[in-house]
């Protein structure tokens, strides 16, 4: 885009200066060499830091030797099937659903929410849970707010609860927690994974002392980045660099947004509202503490207490065929790619998904569907 | 194939209308087949253009039609009178039709619609007339029930009389591509409006007809315009894909280049959504041969709808249908925009 | 889904700020920054809200933690003209590209 003259100190926020950015590739290129052991493997487990990946064209700027693999970071994908259904079956009854874009085309068990609002349901696709609640102010009937995202996001549902809500809203919540889902990742037999990039807005909030632990027992280590060009680069260059002097350690690489501790006030808010609960992850099975339910204090809030969401009758009905050739679980796991997937970018596109990494806009294949279905143009030069 | 037999579901819905790849199948499969094929000395139905091209003796009569259904019918910048008359017009002008013969309009009005709002259009609709030199010759006029159409639906047929046709379907390798001013302005002027984004700033339509300026275009260009269309829905993008595909080129775009407004760029952060594939109403693309490149560009920066007129990429052999986009770190492929993220804006 | 995005506080009204993202307004709501926010100051929003108060000085600690890294990563291999085009901008950021 061409300059325009801004503020300085604004424009001091946009890290996207090309000349800085070949400097950090080329920096990235002879860390990867020194290493000196090919491919280099490290994660990410942020939706945002793969949609800046694609849409920057960044892995283009990869060295060969090093494979960054997309985690289980995208909250809508690993919305478990039942989680969708009972949002589905609520709408079915007549109850009114907000929620965020994205989960309206989550294939559920038969329908997805869009599927439910073509037989006729009320879904209302919102921009901020505030704007929920909005909706529930303007009529008496039940609203219903389908949460989805991580804990940065259920921070935002828990100031909102804390505010006080009028009687007809409630909440259905969808919200995970990422941490405890690195452990599984870096415990997976066969892992090669040799570091994390840590995403840094929920970094924000939880501060990225809640890493050391995580650091010590695996001795994987992870770097806090942010999600500007510089940014996601300069971490991938910390990332390998920490790899190369073997002393596993927590690196901040987002000082302007994240401290050790992190952001106390919203921790508290969250863990006053939210409690975390094991449960499954799309296609990752059970991950320890990582869903967030509403704690019993805001039972009355909690969608799944305050109606009788039967979703039974939706599980007679049999899932598509082609889910069984879906890899989606493998793909959020970081063990396959999209292009691993028989069905991407045949029967699997983003109008018609099979599986949930190609609905999400931070999902997968979505990404690097949407990106042009070569993420790195490797197939087209 | 399979997966155009999945996008053709047994119900239309919204993202049929959105100018994407499920709107195009649909055309495809439904529309076109069956219908292509009276027999047409020019560019007809299956060529999917702008317009269609009709000879007439030594010249070409090119006609379009289009239908109006944006919501809000105000919005900053313009209102849906003035986009249906610069739309059929500017689709003329894409054919290299920029004298308007003749205007139609037909207006389907829901029951309760405030006449005060209709005649604001209708002088809305009479003074872009004048702009783009167009008069309007016949029309209908419709009522519906309350609740059987949303508040106003607006039809324009456009007749205009060209030596030349200019097809979206002509771009060569070689060829540069230019764009005659700021991407997005359009799409997110009404996107703004949305309830629930509580979006302030100066974001303003661009709907303006453009006849003139693409005539001084052609005049500068002549022959060297191997194509042109207007980046409506789907943005720039959308436009892109279709050239390419249509003309057997890839086209590598730099992203750097493509103007932006500040406030667009800013919307566009905010919202995830790339200005590339949000619709435009007063802007066009062309394909000009490298030789004429500068003196078209200098033509457009002239006229005061084109002063930020720019070239913003290159066509290549390689890659056909292809849009490649040069990010300024690295590249990747410029995706088609899917579906309907909105209601509908143009 | 918005991402975390920064803008300019122009307005607090109790815990509501009217913010500035380069020309564009919209209201976000404190309930859950950590730090007092006035009209001038740099905010992370997330969803409405906002998630961090950015303090002025850590931007320019920013790039200066880029620069270090990228002399770590091997000043010997770097070209010189690369080196002088990042001491020209060093301190300064990138000029308004994108």
């Amino acid at each position: 885009m061409p300059t325009v003259s801004q503020d300085r100190p604004v424009s001091q926020l946009k890290f996207r200066d090309p000349a800085k950015a070949r400097a950090l590739a080329d920096a990235l290129e002879r860390l990867t060499l020194r290493i000196g052991r090919a491919p280099v493997s490290v994660m990410h487990v942020c939706g945002s830091h793969e949609q800046a990946i694609a849409k920057f064209g960044l892995r283009a700027t990869f060295p060969k030797g090093l494979n960054v693999i997309m985690g289980p970071g995208c909250p809508v994908c690993v919305t478990d099937v039942p989680e969708v259904d009972e949002a589905v079956v609520l709408a079915m009854q007549g109850v009114r659903i907000a929620t965020y874009g994205d989960m309206v085309k989550v294939p559920g068990t038969v329908k997805s929410l869009a599927d439910a609002q073509a037989d006729g349901a009320r879904v209302h696709v919102v921009y901020s849970v505030a704007q929920a609640l909005a909706l529930a102010r303007e009529t008496d009937e039940e609203v219903v707010f389908f949460a989805s995202g991580f804990e940065t996001t259920a921070v935002a549902t828990a100031a909102v609860i804390l505010r006080g809500l009028p009687p007809n809203f409630s909440v259905l919540s969808a919200h995970k927690y990422i941490p405890p889902v690195m452990e599984i990742v870096a415990e997976m037999p066969g892992t090669r994974v040799e570091g994390f990039l840590a995403a840094g807005h929920a970094a924000t909030i939880t501060g990225w002392g809640i890493f050391e632990r995580f650091v010590e027992r695996h001795r994987i280590p992870v770097v806090v980045a942010g999600f500007e060009p510089l940014d996601i680069l300069a971490g991938l260059a910390k990332l390998l660099e920490v790899i190369h002097d073997g002393r596993p350690r927590v690196e901040n690489m987002y000082p302007r947004c994240v401290t050790r501790e992190g952001n106390l006030r919203a921790q508290e808010q969250l863990w006053r509202v939210f409690r975390p609960v094991g449960g499954r992850w799309r296609g990752i099975a059970h991950v320890p503490n990582g869903n967030l339910r509403l704690r019993d204090e805001w039972a009355r809030l909690d969608a799944r207490r305050r109606f009788r969401i039967d979703v039974t009758g939706v599980w007679d009905c049999a899932p598509s065929a082609l889910v069984k050739d879906c890899v989606c679980g493998d793909i959020m796991a970081g063990i396959a790619s999209p292009t691993d997937c028989a069905l991407y970018g045949k029967e699997c596109l983003p109008e018609t998904p099979v599986g949930a990494c190609m609905v999400s806009s931070e999902g997968t294949c979505r990404i690097w569907h949407q990106y042009g279905g070569h993420p790195d143009l490797g197939g087209m030069r | 194939m399979r997966a155009r037999q999945l996008l053709l579901d047994q119900r239309i819905s919204l993202k049929h209308g959105a100018g994407g790849r499920a709107m195009r199948a649909l055309i495809e499969d439904v529309f076109v087949k069956g219908l292509a094929e009276a027999p047409v000395d020019g560019i007809g139905l299956s060529a999917m253009d702008d317009g269609a091209a009709l000879r007439v003796g030594d010249r070409w009569l090119v006609i379009t039609t289009d239908s109006h259904v944006v919501h809000p019918v105000f919005f900053p910048g313009g209102d849906i009178g003035r986009l249906a008359i610069a739309g059929t017009v500017n689709d003329l002008a894409m054919m290299g039709a920029t004298r308007v013969l003749a205007l139609t309009c037909a207006v389907i009005l829901e029951e309760g619609f405030a006449r005060s709002d209709l005649e604001r259009i209708q002088e809305s609709i009479r003074s872009t007339c004048r702009e783009a030199g167009a008069v309007i010759v016949t029309g209908d006029t419709k009522v519906m029930g309350r609740g059987e159409i949303d508040g106003i639906v607006l039809n324009t047929t456009g007749i205009g009389l060209t030596e030349r046709v200019v097809p979206d379907s002509g771009l060569r390798p070689g060829d540069r591509i230019l764009v005659t001013g700021t991407m997005g302005d359009h799409g997110f002027a009404i996107m703004a409006l949305r309830k629930g984004l509580e979006l302030e700033g100066d974001l303003r339509s661009d709907v303006a007809p453009l006849n003139d300026l693409v005539a001084c275009a052609l005049a500068a260009g002549e022959s060297a315009v191997t194509a042109m269309k207007d980046p409506t829905r789907g943005g720039l993008s959308s436009a892109l894909h279709e050239m390419a595909d249509k003309s057997g080129v890839g086209i590598v775009l730099d992203e750097r280049s493509v103007p932006v407004s500040p406030v667009v760029a800013a919307a566009a952060d905010l919202l995830g959504i790339d200005p590339l594939h949000i619709a435009n109403e007063g802007k066009a693309v062309l394909g000009v041969r490298p030789e004429r490149a500068e003196r078209v560009l200098a033509a457009l920066r002239s006229h005061p709808l084109g002063e930020q007129a720019a070239i913003v990429g290159a066509c290549i052999a390689e890659h056909a249908g292809a849009v490649i986009l040069d990010t300024g770190f690295g590249r990747r492929l410029l995706s088609e925009p899917e579906g309907e993220p909105l209601p509908r804006i143009c | 889904m918005c991402l975390g995005v920064p803008g300019k506080v122009l307005e607090v009204h109790g815990l509501v700020a009217i913010v500035d993202f380069w020309g564009l307004r919209r209201p976000i709501l404190l309930d859950s920054v950590d730090q007092p926010v006035s009209p001038g100051d740099y905010i992370l929003n997330h969803v409405g809200f906002a998630i961090r108060r950015i303090p002025p000085e850590e931007i320019g600690e920013t790039l200066a933690l880029y620069e270090q890294l990228l002399q770590e990563a091997g000043d010997d291999v770097m070209t010189a003209d690369v080196r002088s085009e990042i001491r020209a901008t060093g301190g300064e950021s990138d000029h308004a590209d994108g």
